[in-house]
């Protein structure tokens, strides 16, 4: 059998529309990711004594002083694209250690899809923040020669992004779909052990790197 | 040998040797940097936070060629343009 590494077989039409197996598991990390921050969110309010309101808000505050410390600015847009890329993409790698479920970042779309997220976010943020003239005259900086070498690393960032996770997430799981087939039983766990790791591994590399991004269009540690 | 299995041999001994190069540039790479980051641990361990930080995101540039090279062989493998 030969494993289905680009691309995947379209399991369903709903109309016009295509449904694969990332899709539906990528709504599911999703709404799964609503549902929980919006409990999270009511019981901190409703009873914010709790242990588990205790622990949302910790995990609140580590999350925002990484994002914080990356991006080295504070603000509320930022932090918000971060975490939801921490949370999904975290969140993809642990449904991926689900048996038959392939994780919805090791296909090349999703990857493709969060990339051009952060691509987006970060001229639409400087425009916003800073006003069209001062954003541009970020790729001016610091002699007008860099203006090409500025639009060629928005473009190669972007498909380092995408392809970095893809090719983390769709190699562990490569791995471990080789180990099951040659071994079987309790021979990949390791392996499967060291995914999950590589996959949380990556999530918090990919928040790193927007925050990065997103901090050098918003001007932080310019000197102005 | 046809056309089709001289493409087959080629393709899988260039994707053995692609992964073969690229893994060790990147392992190079990264021995360096987790070295000096041991390093510069040791001489300030209360930078320890800050430089974790940074040797996580230099370890994702440097790994990213590698991955590179995977994805180029994994191409060459289960996805050539040209073995059809």
């Amino acid at each position: 059998m030969i494993p289905q590494v680009f691309g995947e077989e379209v399991m369903a039409h709903a109309g016009p529309v295509p449904i694969t197996a990332t899709m539906v598991t990528s709504t599911v990390v999703s709404l799964a990711l609503v549902a929980t921050g919006t409990l999270l969110a009511r019981l901190a309010l409703v009873r914010p004594e709790s242990r588990t309101a205790s622990t949302a808000r910790l995990a609140h505050g580590a999350l925002e002083r990484l994002v914080v410390d990356a991006a080295g600015t504070r603000d509320p847009a930022v932090s918000g694209i971060a975490v939801a890329l921490f949370a999904f993409i975290a969140g993809s790698a642990m449904l991926g250690q689900l048996p038959g479920i392939r994780p919805p970042t090791a296909n090349i779309e999703t990857t493709s899809a969060l990339a051009i997220v952060v691509f987006l976010a970060v001229p639409i943020l400087g425009v916003a923040r800073r006003g069209l003239r001062a954003y541009l005259r970020g790729y001016f900086r610091p002699n007008p020669l860099f203006a090409p070498l500025h639009l060629v690393s928005e473009v190669s960032r972007t498909l380092a992004l995408a392809l970095r996770l893809f090719g983390n997430m769709m190699s562990g799981h490569l791995v471990v779909a080789l180990l099951v087939a040659l071994a079987g039983l309790l021979v990949p766990v390791p392996l499967m052990a060291l995914d999950l790791l590589i996959g949380v591994l990556q999530a918090y590399i990919f928040t790193v790197l927007a925050c990065v991004y997103l901090g050098a269009a918003l001007g932080a540690g310019e000197s102005t | 040998m046809t056309e089709h299995a001289w493409i087959a041999i080629v393709s899988i001994v260039m994707a053995g040797l692609t992964m073969a190069a690229g893994a060790m540039g990147a392992a190079f790479g990264e021995s360096r940097i987790g070295a000096s980051s041991m390093d510069a641990m040791a001489r300030q361990p209360e930078a320890q936070g800050p430089i974790t930080r940074n040797q996580f995101v230099a370890l994702a540039m440097v790994e990213s060629t590698a991955i590179f090279c995977l994805v180029v062989a994994l191409i060459l493998l289960f996805a050539n343009p040209f073995a059809r």
